[in-house]
């Protein structure tokens, strides 16, 4: 009946399928998911719901897309018939269509389309659109599902999608990567670099799965950086990670961390604020499995905070904090009142805050977290109270000093009116009095005589079995306990049972005139009891005490074996094996492997291969970087005027702009960035710095840059920013190259390459090349006096192309008077002895007029300076060479407080010209600064020196 | 990763199934429901269980499980973060999320799942993006849908999903441009027998309601950013300004969203607005008890305390109350065994009190520990932490729009040990 009826009603959706009106579809297709989301068949309406695959009507269309993708795998062949609708689709001009298209052909688990799905795939992963490519990525793992035999095709198009620059598809690649291939970590390396630069603009979940990737990636890759950390420790962590291998290379080399190490670690770090959870999550299990020791402290704030999160949230990170604590107690120290319980969390949430209270425990904080205790004793959570008194337990054998107290506290516990509490106490007690028992037999007679009023079994047996361990403290009480036993023995559990005849068996050994018969008695109960294992125990021990015929050597012994002094049980946190898993993995939540986990590996002896990560790459710029960008831009290019506005210009302009803003804020705003800070501001610096190196490659030179914005670029700011925050911050010979460089302003030039209107860079990337080139340019001809013609010259700081000796230098010509300027060149009488390369004179024809300005390039200073690398040694070496150097030192007084974390900054360059050495290094003693300049050359060391004091007594506020 | 998704009541009815891959019968419940008996309460559920082929992750919101099935390893804060987005989405769409509210809209929540999942991996999460999707319900609308037939699925593509800022619609167009911002601090305290603070901490949240055209860049400063201990932010804000500067900046999503939430620790002062004089006592004979309760105000910095409501979850023995408030009423439920003392505005010239004797079952034995007293109030216009915002600059559109700060401070999970 019912039956009939249910096919009655999809009869009728069947006819409201097949009309005419879209509206009818529409509702038919509604309540046909209405039937779906329910769990009810509906699968017999397939026929009539395909047709409708190719509808116009987009709703109607998603809906029966659900429908399709519910019950394609059951119907495979009449699900063919839509293929055709999608494969149309796929070459949609609208995106989200394509999209939309590959997403329900690849749901379809059909094993014939397999061929068309590979096909819609590998052409998706080539699409212009980053949602389809995404989307593609999404379906490599479901066409991999569907047909593993695919493997080696999909592993080919995730390659080429690892490559993609978009944070679209990133997370889902990586996610691809982690089903199909997680283990061809080769082609990860390329695209490392990439990956750790795009995360932060990943969207958030992208960003898990490629943290959890990264952090199994650099396990593989870079050496462990807990060596020396080891030393110090607190927790001996060194006998945990593999030893043996550990002291060998202990003596080799201090390690230096990989600077793409540091990479994953510095770009990893503002995520611990994301408002996702599993981000922080992921974040933190990142930082405790690569980060050196004494830097895992910052995620403990933001673990912390999770804890305010839903019940389920708080309930996993209780659980890694749990594991986390045990090694490292430390870490959660500060943070020990988080944890206290109140009386409205969940019974597995305050059990895991128990746990951490009790791995934070010792000997300073015992007092207050025993305090705590007792008020959770008093718990009406009766399984709490249990908990807690275990944990007091584990506490009192963990720390010898609160022993006794504990044990007091416990004793009196037993006169507590609740049955399992007072259980739990009794086996607890037992467990203590084990590791000093000779003077606590007022405790066991305390027990023996509260024996009668507990009824739980597990604390009845404790009670025996201590009695029977101890009867020779208690010489007097143990006998009687056992007279009483023998009466009851019959109505006890097994476990009691049990207990009952090892007593006896003990007493029979060391008091048989008393309580030989009881003995009898008792074994010859459990003789006919009817569980096994008593009668079994039975036998075994009357065998062995009572001395007849057949007992052979072995009753000899008996005294020896069950009066055997026991080592105590050892009182451990149940998360002591956890750490086994991966922080954050689900096998880690269950403490048991689930399929599909990937192992850590350990770390390497000898770090791999670093360059295969090297690749030269573009970066494109992200939201988080954009900052106050975009409107830069616009006023760039609007004062620029039409056709030569070029995007490089706008960038590479706002960048220089957004230096001096910061230059201002951060000179403006010293007293405020106190030394506590200067940690992370130094990290912001260092990655502007790398953004800067990376992109000098691709900057092109700008030409006609509107004078207004040239004029708000000063010179003098970005001069002290760099000096201001460069010195201060430089750990690397590469920044104080950068200070360097944008410093001085030397003067004497040799060489001047100019060209038409603008001039490609020839750029080579050595390693000393410069890594900041100011955008700057120096007056060196006003219109007004250059009768409409103004120049403008500029450092650029690239290897000249026409002699080795010579400074490249970048001259902008303008003409702001209304006629055409012609024949622009520079005169033959130059002054001085100073070799030019001229060039061509522009547009030489019909000269009608001849005006001539001379000029003079400014003192430019270290323009005039290489930088070279040198290695630290031979720095000093050269340094203590004074015969054939000029020296200089000088003491300047830098008067402000300066917080240095790097004293010794060095520079090493030399004079274009001639090539000869030029040292510099600055160090600084608070609050003075030595500068030490070593150069041949006299009047360049002068100026060096004179530059850099006036720099540095002028950067101060 | 996310295989399937089962929504149960709270009585354990299955209401609504969905799967991302294959179908999986909705038998592996069955391992949930041994779970959900045996914990009792439902807030005791272990969130993740094992079954022998899969693994089930679970949250309990407003009276309804949400149970994914999962096949492989996953981080499982993965799952419960998502799920939670979830349950989120379907409260931002039909104004709560509850069993008769999803039964409602069932093919909207059908679509929603659809669009937020795509393999069991999250495609589209932000609210933003899905409105663009599929328009939540209106009366209106669902009126027109029924007359003319067309359809609440968005036909363009939304274009926030392909930019760099996936959580902001493009063309968003007002006539009245506002920004509002509401600083909501909880104070979380435990508070022992003699008013002494074993543990205060203040969590504050800034929920923002920003309706403003085009693609605004906005600024907002602190007087006193040092205050905030450890902070995190909705994704559109740049980490790196707030590291250097100290300044919150970002292109806002459109409409209510959460810009950040903040943590000031136990280290720093934490001021407890009101104290309680409590005397709970029971008696070893007569079963009867007596109750007496005074509220007054503490370092509530001039302002009124507000919605002041005193919770108490009794022992299981106690029967009945019967009591005397000089201010509010009184409640007491002797199923849930919960009292519940609303007392309203709280008056510092004359402090609310309650007070009378309880009757506990005869024979039971006196429970032993007192109950603990969790209290709810609030203040209007402080910032119990003294966080204030300086301003807000907008950066990148023309208009000038209109701002507004809010501040309210609440109790959070304030509990007084007795």
């Amino acid at each position: 009946m019912l039956n009939h009826r249910f096919l009655c009603r999809n009869e009728d959706l069947k006819e409201m399928l097949e009309s005419n009106k879209e509206s009818l579809k529409l509702e038919a297709m509604k309540r046909i998911v209405g039937l779906i989301a329910k769990g009810k068949n509906a699968s017999e309406l397939f026929p009539a719901v395909v047709k409708n695959v190719a509808s116009k009507n987009i709703e109607l269309k998603k809906l029966v897309y659900v429908y399709l993708v519910r019950y394609a795998e059951e119907q495979q062949d009449l699900a063919l018939l839509s293929i055709s609708t999608f494969q149309r689709a796929l070459k949609d001009p609208n995106q989200l269509i394509r999209a939309s298209a590959l997403r329900v052909l690849s749901s379809i688990r059909v094993p014939i389309i397999v061929p068309i799905m590979m096909l819609a795939i590998k052409e998706a992963a080539t699409d212009l659109s980053p949602y389809v490519r995404k989307t593609a990525a999404h379906a490599i793992q479901k066409l991999y599902s569907l047909d593993p035999d695919q493997k080696e095709h999909l592993i080919e198009v995730i390659e080429k999608l690892l490559k993609d620059k978009s944070t679209l598809v990133a997370g889902s690649v990586v996610m691809a990567f982690e089903e199909v291939c997680p283990d061809r970590i080769d082609l990860i390396h390329k695209n490392y670099r990439k990956l750790c630069n795009l995360l932060v603009d990943v969207e958030e979940w992208g960003q898990v799965v490629i943290i959890h990737m990264l952090t199994r990636y650099a396990r593989t890759q870079f050496v462990s950086p807990w060596r020396e950390d080891a030393m110090f420790d607190e927790n001996n962590e060194k006998a945990f990670y593999d030893s043996e291998e550990e002291r060998k290379v202990e003596q080799t080399k201090p390690y230096i961390m990989d600077p793409d190490h540091r990479l994953l670690l510095r770009n990893t770090k503002p995520l611990l604020q994301s408002r996702n959870t599993a981000v922080v999550m992921a974040v933190s299990q990142l930082y405790w499995h690569l980060a050196p020791k004494h830097e895992l402290s910052i995620i403990t704030k933001s673990l912390v905070r999770l804890l305010r999160s839903h019940r389920e949230v708080q309930y996993v990170v209780l659980q890694n904090i749990a594991t986390m604590s045990i090694q490292r107690k430390g870490m959660f120290e500060p943070f020990m009142k988080s944890f206290y319980v109140r009386s409205t969390d969940a019974t597995h949430i305050k059990t895991l805050k128990l746990e951490i209270l009790t791995n934070l425990a010792n000997e300073a904080n015992i007092s207050t977290i025993l305090r705590e205790f007792q008020t959770y004793v008093k718990s009406q959570d009766k399984a709490f109270a249990a908990a807690t008194i275990q944990a007091i337990g584990r506490c009192a054998t963990n720390i010898s000093e609160v022993t006794d107290t504990c044990l007091n506290g416990l004793v009196l516990l037993l006169s507590n009116r609740d049955e399992t509490v007072v259980a739990e106490s009794v086996v607890v007690i037992k467990k203590l009095l084990q590791t000093q028992p000779s003077q606590h037999s007022d405790i066991i007679k305390h027990m023996a005589k509260l024996f009668d009023n507990i009824t739980v079994p597990m604390a009845r047996a404790s009670i025996l079995w201590l009695m029977g361990e101890y009867c020779e403290h208690v010489p007097k009480i143990a006998p009687d306990v056992l007279r009483k036993m023998a009466k009851t023995f019959t109505n006890e559990e097994d476990i009691v049972k049990l207990q009952i005849v090892n007593l006896a068996a003990k007493l029979y050994l060391t008091n048989s005139k008393q309580t030989k018969l009881l003995t009898q008695y008792i074994l010859n109960l459990g003789k006919y009891d009817q569980n096994y294992d008593i009668r079994d125990r039975t036998r075994f021990i009357r065998q062995l005490i009572v001395p007849n015929e057949k007992s052979g050597a072995l009753s000899k012994y008996a005294r020896r074996i069950l009066m055997a002094p026991k080592p105590a049980p050892v009182l451990q946190s149940a998360f002591k094996d956890r750490d086994r898993f991966q922080l954050g993995t689900l096998s880690h939540t269950l403490n048991s492997q689930a399929s599909g986990y990937l192992e850590l590996s350990d770390w390497p002896a000898v770090a791999p291969d670093q360059s295969v990560r090297n690749v030269e790459v573009v970066e494109p710029k992200f939201y988080s970087d954009s900052e106050e960008e975009e409107e830069e831009e616009e006023e760039g290019s609007s004062s620029e005027g039409s056709s030569s506005s070029s995007s490089e210009e706008s960038v590479s302009e706002s960048e220089s702009e957004e230096n001096s803003d910061d230059s201002n804020k951060s000179s403006s705003s010293q007293s405020e960035k106190s030394s506590s800070e200067s940690d992370s501001e130094k990290k912001k610096k260092t990655l502007k710095n790398k953004k800067l190196q990376q992109q000098k490659p691709d900057i092109l030179i700008i030409t006609y840059l509107p004078p207004q914005i040239m004029q708000k670029t000063l010179l003098l700011i970005i001069m002290t920013k760099y000096i201001l925050i460069h010195i201060v911050l430089s750990i690397s010979t590469q920044f104080f190259v950068n200070c360097m460089c944008s410093l001085l302003h030397l003067c004497v030039f040799l060489a001047c390459q100019f060209d038409v209107v603008s001039w490609h860079v020839h750029v080579s990337l050595q390693a000393s090349s410069p890594v900041f080139v100011p955008e700057t340019s120096h007056e060196l001809l006003h219109r007004m006096t250059g009768k409409g013609l103004s120049a403008q010259y500029r450092f650029t700081r690239q290897p000249c192309i026409y002699g080795n000796s010579m400074v490249s230098l970048q001259l902008t010509l303008s003409n702001s008077s209304d006629q055409a300027l012609e024949n622009i060149h520079i005169s033959e009488k130059s002054s001085t002895g100073q070799n030019i390369h001229r060039f061509n004179a522009i547009g030489e024809r019909h000269t009608t007029k001849e005006d001539e300005f001379s000029v003079s390039i400014q003192p430019a200073v270290g323009e005039l300076l290489l930088p070279i690398t040198m290695s630290e040694a031979d720095f000093t070496k050269e340094q203590g060479n004074t015969n054939t150097s000029y020296w200089h030192a000088d003491e300047t007084p830098t008067n402000r407080p300066i917080h240095f974390s790097v004293c010794i900054s060095r520079f090493a360059g030399k004079t274009v010209s001639s090539g000869s050495l030029v040292l510099v290094s600055v160090a600084l003693k608070d609050p003075d600064a030595v500068i030490t300049i070593n150069t041949e050359k006299t009047v360049i060391g002068s100026m060096l020196l004179r530059q850099f004091k006036t720099a540095l007594t002028n950067s101060c506020p | 990763m996310i295989h399937s998704l089962f929504l149960i009541n709270n009585a354990g009815d299955l209401f609504l199934e969905k799967h991302w891959k294959s179908v999986i019968s909705r038998s592996v419940c069955d391992y949930f429901f041994e779970a959900r008996e045996k914990a009792v309460e439902p807030d005791n559920v272990p969130p993740v269980i094992r079954t022998p082929h899969h693994y089930l992750i679970n949250i309990y919101r407003e009276k309804i499980f949400f149970v994914s099935v999962i096949q492989t390893e996953v981080p499982p804060l993965f799952v419960i973060e998502f799920l939670h987005r979830v349950a989120e989405t379907f409260q931002d769409y039909f104004g709560e999320c509850s069993e008769s509210t999803i039964k409602d809209n069932v093919v909207i929540v059908y679509e929603l799942l659809e669009e937020m999942l795509d393999n069991g991996f999250p495609l589209a999460t932000e609210s933003n993006i899905l409105k663009e999707l599929i328009r939540p319900p209106t009366i209106l609308r669902s009126m027109v849908n029924t007359i003319t037939g067309s359809s609440n699925v968005g036909e363009t593509l939304p274009t926030g999903q392909l930019s760099t800022i996936p959580w902001r619609r493009a063309g968003v167009k007002y006539t009245n441009n506002e920004a509002y911002f509401d600083v909501v601090e909880e104070i979380d305290a435990i508070l022992d027998k003699s008013g002494t603070t074993v543990f205060a901490e203040i969590q504050g949240v800034i929920d923002a309601c920003v309706k403003l055209s085009g693609m605004p860049d906005l600024t907002l400063s602190f007087m006193n950013p040092r205050l905030l201990d450890d902070v995190s932010f909705h994704p559109c804000v740049r980490y790196k300004r707030w590291e250097s500067e100290r300044v919150i900046s970002f292109v806002p999503p459109d409409g209510n969203f959460q810009l950040m939430s903040y943590h000031i620790s136990a280290q720093n002062l934490v001021a407890i607005p009101v104290y309680v004089k409590q005397n709970i006592s029971f008696f070893e004979t007569g079963s009867s008890g007596r109750l007496d309760i005074t509220v007054g105000p503490k370092q509530t910095m001039g302002k009124t305390v507000e919605g002041l409501v005193v919770t108490v979850h009794m022992p299981k023995v106690v029967l009945s109350a019967n009591l005397n408030a000089t201010q509010g009423t009184y409640n007491y439920d002797p199923v849930t065994k919960i009292l519940v003392w609303d007392i309203g505005k709280l008056n510092p010239q004359k402090l609310p009190n309650l007070k009378g004797s309880l009757s506990l079952q005869s024979g039971a034995p006196k429970p032993e520990e007192n109950p603990s007293l969790n209290i709810d109030l609030k203040i209007q216009q402080l910032a119990i932490s003294g966080l204030k915002v300086n301003r807000l600059d907008m950066y990148g559109e023309k208009y000038k729009p209109f701002k507004g700060v809010k501040y309210v401070t609440k109790a959070g999970k304030f509990q007084v040990r007795t």
